[in-house]
C-alpha cells in the first residue's frame, strides 16, 4: 500500500445512481477501490450500503424496477455493459450474506458447489479446492473428519465460515460481505475478523458493518454513507480520528444513527 | 376454555352467596340453559364428525365382508370371465399399472415445469394471473368432461384410438392441477437466501433451480405427485369415456394397446345382477384400496424421510 | 501493468454460447408446460362448442331447453331431446347431497375448529382425508350394496335404483371437502375476536355460532358452493345407484338420470359417431361444464371477497 506505484484499482465507480422505481437509493457515488484492501462501508441503516454492495456483483438485477446510471469499471470493463456475462462477473466478485445460508447439502457439496457450477467435474481437483477453501476459511481442522455431514448441523459461526469457504472456492478477486457477523456471537465474530485480516493478502474485501469498532479494527479504508450519498471515504484511521465532513463526525461520535 | 372457567366461577358463587336478587336468579337460570345448549351442541357436533368415521368403517366392513374370500391367486392370475369363479383382474391390474406408469412421468414433467415457470420465471402480470386462474378452474371441472375431451382430442382427432396412451394423456390433463398446486407450494417454501447464495456464486438461474430449488422442494413435489396418482388410480368416468373396455383378455404390451383398468373392471362387475359378481367387485375394490393405501404410506414415508434432513 | 490489464480485458465475456442457448431455452420450454393447462381449457371449450353446434343443427335450441322428455338413446323416430329431466335428476341428487353434506360438513368443521382438542383432531382429520381419497367407484359400490338395502328396509316400496341412495352417498363424499374448507375459513378468524366474546362470558357454542361462523361466512359459503359443484359433476355414484331413467321428478325414491350418468350411458352404448345421440353427449357435457364453471367462479368470487375482510 505504501508503494503507490504497485497499487491497482480493483473497482472504479463513476457517478453511480440507483433507483428503486421512483425512489433514488444511491446518489452520484464516486469511489475507487484498490486491490487487496479491506474497505468498510458504514452508515445508518437504510442509507444504501447493501444496495451499493449489490451493484458490484449485479445482484440488484434480480429486483424488478431497479434502474442504474453511471459506470462501474473492473478490469477496464464497465460491468453494466450489455456484453457482460453476469455469471462470469459474479464468479470474480463473490458475496457473503448477513445470515449464514449454507445449502442443505453436505459440507463438501457446499464448498464444491461453485466449482461444479462452473464446470469442474474432476473429483481430485474438487477435493483439493474443498480442502484449500476450508483451510483459507479457517474451518478445515474443525470439519475435515465430517465433510459428508450436513452443513446445516454446524454452529452459526462455523456456517458463516463455511459460506466464506464456499465463496472462496470459485477463486474470486473481490469478496463482498454484508454484515457477515451481525448474526453471530462475539467469539465467532472475532474468528471471522481474524480471517478477514488473512484474506486481504489475496482478496479485495468490501464489508458492510454497522459496528464502527469492527470497521476500525479490520479495514484499511472506510466509506461513510448517508441517505444514499457517499459522504466521505478515507483511510480508516483518518476517517475516525479526523473526519472532514461534519455529518461523518456526528455519526462516528454517536450523535445519530 | 375461558367460557368454562366462567361457568365454574358462577357455580361457586352460587353456593357461596345464598341471597340473590330475582334478576340475578333469572340470569343464572338463563345461563344454565345456555350451558345446557352448549353441551347439546358439543354432542351434536361430535356426532356429526363421527359420521365420517362411522361411514368409513361401514364402507370398509362392507367391502371386506363381501370381497375378502374372493381375493385369491386365481383372482390375480385370471382375466375377466362370464363365470364368476374364473374371473380375475389380471388385465385390469396391469392396465392400471400401465396407465399410471405413463401418467407419472407426464404429470411430473408438465406439472413441475408449470410450477417452476410460475414460481421462478413468470412476472407477476395479467398473463400469469390468467394462467393461474385457468389452473384453479380446471381443478373444478368434472372428470367426465376431461373424458369427453380425451375422447374427442386423443382418441379421434389425434387418432390414438382407445389405447393406453390416450388414457394416460387424459389422466395427465385431469390430475395436472393437483401436481401444479403442490409443486408450487413446495417451490415457494424454498428460502430465498439459498437462491441468492447460488446466484452470487455465478450460477445461472437454471443451475440454481436444478441444484438448489428442486432438491429442496422434491419431497413436497413427490407428495403432490403421489396425491395426484391416488386420484388417477381411482378415476373411472374419464376412461369409460375414452372407451377402456372391461372384456379384455390380455395385458397391455405397449402404449398403443387397448386396455382396461381396475375401476372399470369393478364397475362392470357392479353392474351385473348376479350376486357373485358383487363379490368380485368387492375383491377388486380391496385390491384397489390396498394399492392406494401403499401409495399413501409411501408418501408419508417420503415426507418424514426428507423433512428430517431440513 | 498495461499488458496485464489487456490480458484480462474481456474476462467477463467468456463465450458460453451452448450454455447460454440452453439457459435461454429453459423459460420457453417451461412456459410451454404452463400453456398446457391453457390449451386444456381451450380444448374443452373448443370441442364442446364445435360438437354442440353440430348437435344444435339437428335438434333445435327450443326443443333442448323447453321439452320435458329426454329419450336420446331411443330409436330415431322416438327421440326427444328435452334436457330438463337430466337437469332435474342432477339437481335432485345434488339437493339430497346438500341436505346431508351441508349440516354435517359444517358441524364437523365447527367441532374440529372450536371444540376438538389437538389430540382428537390429529385422529379425526386424517380419517376425513382418507374419506376424501376413497375412489368414487367404491362409493358407488357402497351406495348400491349397503345404503340402498338399508333404505329399502325402511321404504320397502322403493326400487333398487333411486335418487335417495345416490344423493346420500354423494353427500357423504363431499363432507370432507366442505368440512376442511370451512374449517380453514374458521381457523383464519383471528383469535382476539374469539377471546373478546369469551371474556363476555359466552359459551363455546355462542362464540362459534355468533362470532366465528359469521366472521368466516363467505369462506363457509364458498365451501358449500364448491362441494355442490363437485356433487353436480359426480359420475360413478349416480351411474351405479341412481339408475338411468330420465324423468322430471322431485321424488327421491324414484330412479332418475343425471347429466353425468347420461353421458356414461351414451358413451358405453354403441352410438356411432356423428349420430344425434352421440352429439347429445356434447350438448349435455356443455350444460354440465357451464353449471360447474359458474359455481366454481362463484365460489372463487365469494372467497376472494372474504379475504379482504380482515
Ligand atoms: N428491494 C427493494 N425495493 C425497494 N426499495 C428498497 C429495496 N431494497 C432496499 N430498498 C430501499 O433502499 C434504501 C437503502 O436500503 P439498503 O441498501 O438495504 O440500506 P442499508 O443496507 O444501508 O441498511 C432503503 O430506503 C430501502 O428501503
Ligand atoms: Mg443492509
Amino acid at each position: 500500500m505504501s508503494q503507490a506505484t504497485m497499487t491497482r484499482n480493483a473497482i472504479q465507480i463513476k457517478d453511480l445512481d440507483l433507483y428503486y422505481g421512483e425512489k433514488q437509493a444511491l446518489k452520484k457515488i464516486n469511489m475507487s477501490i484498490e486491490e487487496k484492501t479491506v474497505v468498510a462501508l458504514i452508515g445508518p441503516s437504510g442509507c444504501g450500503k447493501s444496495t451499493f454492495l449489490r451493484t458490484l456483483n449485479r445482484m440488484n438485477d434480480m429486483i424488478p424496477g431497479v434502474r442504474i446510471d453511471g459506470t462501474i469499471t473492473m478490469h477496464d470493463e464497465d460491468i453494466y455493459n450489455k456484453e457482460i456475462d453476469v455469471e462470469m462477473l459474479r464468479k470474480e466478485v463473490g458475496m457473503v450474506f448477513q445470515a449464514p445460508n449454507p445449502f442443505p447439502k453436505s459440507i463438501y457439496d457446499n464448498v464444491a458447489y461453485g466449482p461444479r457450477v462452473h464446470g469442474q467435474r474432476n473429483r481430485k481437483i474438487l477435493d483439493e479446492i474443498v480442502e484449500r477453501s476450508l483451510r483459507q476459511a479457517a474451518l478445515w481442522e474443525e470439519v475435515k473428519d465430517r465433510l459428508k455431514d450436513r452443513a446445516t448441523g454446524l454452529s452459526g459461526g462455523q456456517q458463516q465460515r463455511l459460506c466464506i469457504a464456499r465463496t472462496l472456492a470459485v477463486e474470486p478477486e473481490i469478496v463482498l460481505m454484508d454484515e457477515p457477523t451481525s448474526a453471530l456471537d462475539p467469539i465467532s465474530t472475532a474468528k471471522i475478523e481474524e480471517l478477514i485480516q488473512e484474506l486481504k493478502q489475496k482478496y479485495t474485501i468490501i464489508i458492510v458493518t454497522h459496528n464502527m469498532q469492527q470497521a476500525a479494527r479490520i479495514s484499511d479504508r472506510t466509506a461513510f454513507f448517508l441517505n444514499g450519498e457517499l459522504v466521505e471515504e478515507d483511510k480508516t484511521e483518518r476517517l475516525f480520528s479526523n473526519p472532514k465532513d461534519q455529518r461523518t463526525e456526528d455519526y462516528i461520535t454517536g450523535r445519530f444513527g | 376454555m375461558s367460557a368454562e372457567e366462567v361457568v365454574i366461577h358462577h357455580q361457586e358463587g352460587e353456593s357461596g352467596s345464598p341471597t340473590l336478587s330475582l334478576v340475578e336468579k333469572r340470569e343464572r337460570s338463563h345461563f344454565g340453559f345456555r350451558r345446557w345448549k352448549n353441551r347439546l351442541a358439543h354432542g351434536l357436533f361430535l356426532i356429526s364428525t363421527m359420521i365420517g368415521v362411522i361411514v368409513l368403517g361401514a364402507l370398509l366392513w362392507n367391502v371386506v365382508k363381501d370381497g375378502w374370500a374372493w381375493v385369491t391367486p386365481t383372482f390375480f392370475n385370471n382375466f375377466a370371465s362370464r363365470l364368476p369363479e374364473q374371473a380375475g383382474i389380471k388385465a385390469a391390474f396391469w392396465g392400471t399399472i400401465w396407465v399410471i406408469g405413463l401418467t407419472v412421468p407426464l404429470t411430473f414433467i408438465f406439472g413441475v415445469g408449470t410450477a417452476i415457470y410460475l414460481e421462478e420465471y413468470a412476472r407477476k402480470n395479467r398473463f400469469t394471473r390468467f394462467i393461474q386462474l385457468n389452473i384453479s378452474n380446471l381443478a373444478g371441472v368434472p372428470s367426465i368432461v376431461f373424458g369427453i375431451l380425451g375422447l374427442t382430442l386423443f382418441v379421434r382427432l389425434m387418432g390414438l384410438g382407445k389405447t393406453v396412451l390416450a388414457g394416460s394423456l387424459t389422466m395427465t390433463l385431469l390430475v395436472l392441477p393437483i401436481v401444479i398446486v403442490a409443486a408450487r407450494e413446495a417451490i415457494s417454501s424454498v428460502p430465498n437466501n439459498l437462491r441468492l447464495a447460488s446466484l452470487a456464486m455465478g450460477a445461472t438461474q437454471w443451475q440454481t433451480i436444478r441444484r438448489v430449488v428442486l432438491p429442496y422442494s422434491m419431497p413436497g413435489i413427490l407428495t403432490g405427485v403421489i396425491l395426484a396418482l391416488s386420484r388417477a388410480i381411482g378415476e373411472t368416468a374419464p376412461l369409460i369415456m375414452i372407451g377402456a373396455v372391461s372384456f379384455i383378455a390380455f395385458t397391455p404390451g405397449y402404449a398403443l394397446d387397448a386396455f382396461t383398468v381396475m375401476p372399470i373392471q369393478i364397475y362392470s362387475w357392479v353392474s351385473l345382477p348376479q350376486p357373485a359378481f358383487q363379490h368380485l367387485a368387492a375383491a377388486g375394490i380391496l385390491v384397489l384400496l390396498a394399492m392406494l393405501l401403499s401409495m399413501n404410506a409411501f408418501a408419508v414415508f417420503l415426507r418424514n424421510r426428507f423433512s428430517k434432513d431440513k | 501493468m498495461k499488458n496485464h490489464s489487456l490480458g484480462t480485458a474481456g474476462r467477463f465475456r467468456r463465450s458460453r454460447s451452448l450454455g447460454r442457448t440452453w439457459e435461454n431455452m429453459i423459460p420457453k420450454l417451461l412456459l410451454a408446460c404452463a400453456l398446457i393447462s391453457v390449451f386444456t381449457t381451450l380444448g374443452i371449450i373448443g370441442t364442446l362448442i364445435s360438437e354442440t353446434t353440430s348437435f344444435f343443427s339437428q335438434v333445435s335450441f327450443g326443443e333442448f331447453f323447453t321439452e320435458t322428455k329426454w329419450t336420446a338413446l331411443f330409436h330415431e323416430s322416438q327421440q326427444h331431446f328435452g334436457v330438463w329431466p337430466l337437469i332435474a335428476g342432477t339437481l335432485l341428487v345434488t339437493g339430497i347431497a346438500a341436505i346431508v353434506a351441508v349440516p354435517i360438513g359444517l358441524a364437523s368443521a365447527i367441532y374440529l375448529s372450536e371444540y376438538a382438542n389437538p389430540k382428537v383432531s390429529k385422529v379425526l382429520k386424517p380419517i376425513l382425508e382418507v374419506l376424501a381419497g376413497v375412489p368414487t367407484i367404491v362409493y358407488g359400490f357402497f351406495a348400491l350394496t349397503f345404503v340402498t338395502p338399508l333404505l329399502r328396509g325402511l321404504l320397502p316400496e322403493m326400487g333398487v335404483f333411486n335418487a335417495l341412495s345416490a344423493g346420500i352417498v354423494v353427500g357423504i363424499m363431499i363432507i370432507p371437502l366442505i368440512a376442511s374448507l370451512s374449517e380453514d375459513a374458521m381457523s383464519a378468524v383471528p383469535k382476539n375476536i374469539r377471546e373478546a366474546a369469551y371474556a363476555m362470558g359466552c359459551t363455546k357454542f355462542e362464540v362459534a355460532l355468533k362470532v366465528v361462523v359469521p366472521a368466516a361466512l363467505s369462506g363457509i359459503i364458498a365451501s358449500f358452493v364448491l362441494g355442490l359443484s363437485r356433487a353436480i359433476g359426480e359420475t360413478m355414484i349416480v351411474t351405479i345407484a341412481a339408475g338411468s331413467t330420465p324423468q322430471l321428478t322431485l321424488d327421491p325414491t324414484e330412479s332418475v338420470q343425471t347429466m353425468t350418468s347420461f353421458i356414461v350411458q351414451a358413451a358405453t352404448g354403441d352410438n356411432s359417431f356423428g349420430s344425434t345421440a352421440y352429439g347429445a353427449i356434447y350438448a349435455v357435457g356443455m350444460t354440465l361444464f357451464l353449471f360447474t364453471l359458474v359455481m366454481n367462479l362463484l365460489a372463487q368470487y365469494i372467497s376472494r371477497r372474504f379475504k379482504e375482510e380482515y
